[in-house]
């Protein structure tokens, strides 16, 4: 499903320059669970970002689905961000100026999706993660493990085949972290390919399929042997 | 995405930036209004003066005695003699140009009206019949000075509505005698109001036959002929002709000054729409300013939401997207602020009319038109540059800044 190949990612700092992705081979088939880890500044961050369609490689291939996406035009990434990948981020980032019903429906607004259908879909989904009495609060009446929900239920909105999840219990207490990572886990289940950026070893040792992330490259790529 | 969706979207991001938004409609309506206000005063200047010479009629030749030379000594005092005279005769003379439809000669002195106990100062005209079509006097009762030869003097006058009020109080003036210096004339008609044109107060003017005027002050030259030709365009023939037969009657001495009505009306009118550009020239400095403070909080607003934009790549906004949104926000700004511009712009003139209500304050549409159109250009212009360089960044760039 997600194969890249001699993924490099350069950045200039000063006159030097730093190799944040050096020659990153990983193939990932559907449905899989996959936790990057690795110290600061080890390039993982910069991995999803690439398998985001967030940043763009500097060398090598990307395929998703088959389909070479580093050179799609930026019309064509947004589809593609738009219908395949769903987000979750470290610090949730909702439009503080939106309901929580409101963040939930802007990729569908985006798509074109009509105002009625969007509102019956946004506020089944906030049903499913448990905020239907939260719709119309804005992000900043919501506590931390509400708005992770939020975030999620809009990364989920368009029912995408990819989940990325970039330290996604980093900003939150023990229980909504554990919430939150139990509700990943559900939607894994359900058939999603779930890869989540961590470095809090309890969480990243739960994924079947664990990368470790040193200076740019994948240093181990094992399974998790089954007990 | 939908457009009824990107306009909602706008507003609410317009309403969440609240302060944003009002500095923004308020700098750009200041311009607006400014532009509107002060042209509006240039143009209320100009339609002033043209209404003036208008009430007098634009197919009109003035005629009066000398030549307007620039050299400061009358050209007649080098040989020794002094200008001739512009005659009754002259005037009638005139009437032979087939351009010419109506003269009225005109004598104008200051004499002392009395009548009984109550006497005062006026002035007065002495002129014929013409003079009211040609000056299109209204009269509030009797009638005007009737047809006749102009070169017969006769007692009779007609009065301005405020010597009217001032000599005969409520009384009906119509037949009674009036003294005007040293004779007495009787009163044949009032003159209605239509306040001050170009320096006489009909109000207070009495107005007596031409030949009369002549005798009481003593003074066989005119003072003006008033010429209407047939119509505007046979002005500057009708001018030429009069030349010629004046020219003619005074043994070949061009002694006169034949001026056309529109000819000082084209000066004023040139004058005050110079003004008015001038001025609306300093108006659209501010709108400029109004332009470049748009420029700098939109400015803000983009590097403000920076991340919002990387959010919204991220949940898949394209860039064209990115940059409709940013268009849609600019341009309900800027059609907001030119609305409140105009608003505040129509509440000055009306403001200024109240005030002086005999000033027909009036914004060009010109002006209202390029104000409008600045400030979109300048609002939507300035805002769309930043939103352009937001939309480009990568969606990792622009989501790692605060």
């Amino acid at each position: 499903m997600i194969s890249l190949t001699g993924i490099e990612r350069t950045f200039r700092v000063g006159d030097q320059t730093v190799h944040a992705l050096a020659d990153v081979n990983l193939e990932i088939g559907a449905g899989e669970y996959v936790s990057i880890m690795g110290p600061s500044g080890s390039g993982k961050s910069t991995l999803l970002n690439i398998v985001g369609l967030l940043d763009q490689p500097s060398a090598g291939t990307y395929e998703l689905d088959g389909r070479d996406v580093t050179s799609l035009s930026d019309e064509e990434k947004a589809h593609v961000r738009r219908d395949k990948i769903g987000f979750v981020f470290q610090s949730f980032h909702l439009v503080p100026r939106l309901t929580a019903l409101e963040n939930v429906s802007v990729p569908m607004m985006l798509a074109g999706i009509g105002a009625n259908e969007r509102r019956q879909r946004a506020a089944a989904s906030l049903e499913d993660y448990g905020l239907a009495e939260r719709m119309d609060h804005r992000p900043d009446q919501l506590s931390g493990g509400q708005r992770q929900r939020v975030a999620m239920a809009r990364a989920t909105i368009m029912r995408p085949p990819v989940l990325l999840a970039d330290e996604p219990t980093g900003n939150l207490d023990r229980a909504s972290g554990h919430e939150v990572v139990s509700l990943l886990e559900q939607l894994n289940g359900s058939g999603v390919t779930l890869i989540v950026v961590t470095h809090d070893p309890d969480l990243g040792q739960r994924a079947q399929r664990q990368l470790h992330m040193v200076d740019g490259k994948i240093d181990t790529d094992g399974i998790r042997q089954t007990s | 995405m939908k457009p009824a969706d990107m306009l909602r979207f706008s507003i609410r991001s317009l309403t969440g930036f609240r302060v944003r938004s009002i500095l923004m409609i308020l700098a750009m309506s200041i311009g607006v209004g400014a532009v509107v206000v002060l042209t509006a005063l240039g143009e209320g200047a100009r339609r002033y003066v043209v209404n003036q010479f208008s009430s007098l009629g634009t197919n009109l030749i003035i005629v009066f005695p000398g030549r307007t030379e620039t050299g400061g000594n009358l050209p007649g005092m080098m040989v020794g003699r002094s200008p001739r005279d512009l005659t009754l005769e002259d005037a009638v003379a005139v009437l032979r140009s087939r351009h010419v439809t109506r003269i009225a000669p005109l004598n104008i002195g200051s004499a002392h009206l009395s009548r009984g106990r109550l006497s005062r100062e006026a002035p007065v005209l002495g002129t014929t019949h013409e003079f009211r079509d040609i000056r299109r006097l209204e009269m509030s009762q009797g009638r005007f000075l009737p047809p006749a030869d102009p070169t017969q003097a006769q007692s009779i006058c007609v009065i301005g509505q405020t010597l009217s009020r001032e000599l005969f109080g409520d009384q009906v003036p119509i037949g009674e005698w009036l003294r005007i210096g040293d004779r007495r004339f009787r009163v044949i008609g009032v003159l209605g109001s239509k306040g001050r044109s170009l320096g006489f107060d009909t109000d207070e003017l009495a107005i007596i036959p031409v030949a009369s005027a002549q005798q009481l002050f003593n003074q066989p030259s005119l003072f003006r002929i008033l010429i209407e030709t047939r119509h505007r365009e046979s002005l500057l023939a009708a001018q030429d002709e009069v030349r010629r037969i004046l020219k003619e009657r005074h043994e070949g001495d061009e002694d006169v000054t034949v001026v056309t009505q529109d000819a000082v009306l084209a000066t004023f009118d040139r004058i005050l729409r110079t003004l008015t550009l001038a001025v609306g020239g300093i108006a659209a400095i501010s709108l400029g300013v109004a332009g470049i403070l748009t420029m700098n909080v939109m400015l803000v607003a983009v590097s403000q939401r920076t991340s919002e934009i990387g959010l919204l790549k991220a949940l898949g906004a394209s860039g064209q997207q990115i940059r409709n949104l940013f268009f849609a926000e600019a341009a309900l700004l800027s059609a907001m602020g030119a609305i409140v511009g105009l608003i505040i712009g129509a509440a000055g003139i009306l403001l200024i009319r109240q005030i002086y209500p005999a000033f027909p304050a009036a914004a060009p549409a010109w002006a209202v038109v390029a104000a409008v159109v600045t400030a979109a250009l300048t609002g939507v212009g300035f805002s769309l540059m930043p939103a352009r360089r937001a939309a480009k960044l990568d969606p990792v760039v622009s989501l790692a800044k605060r």
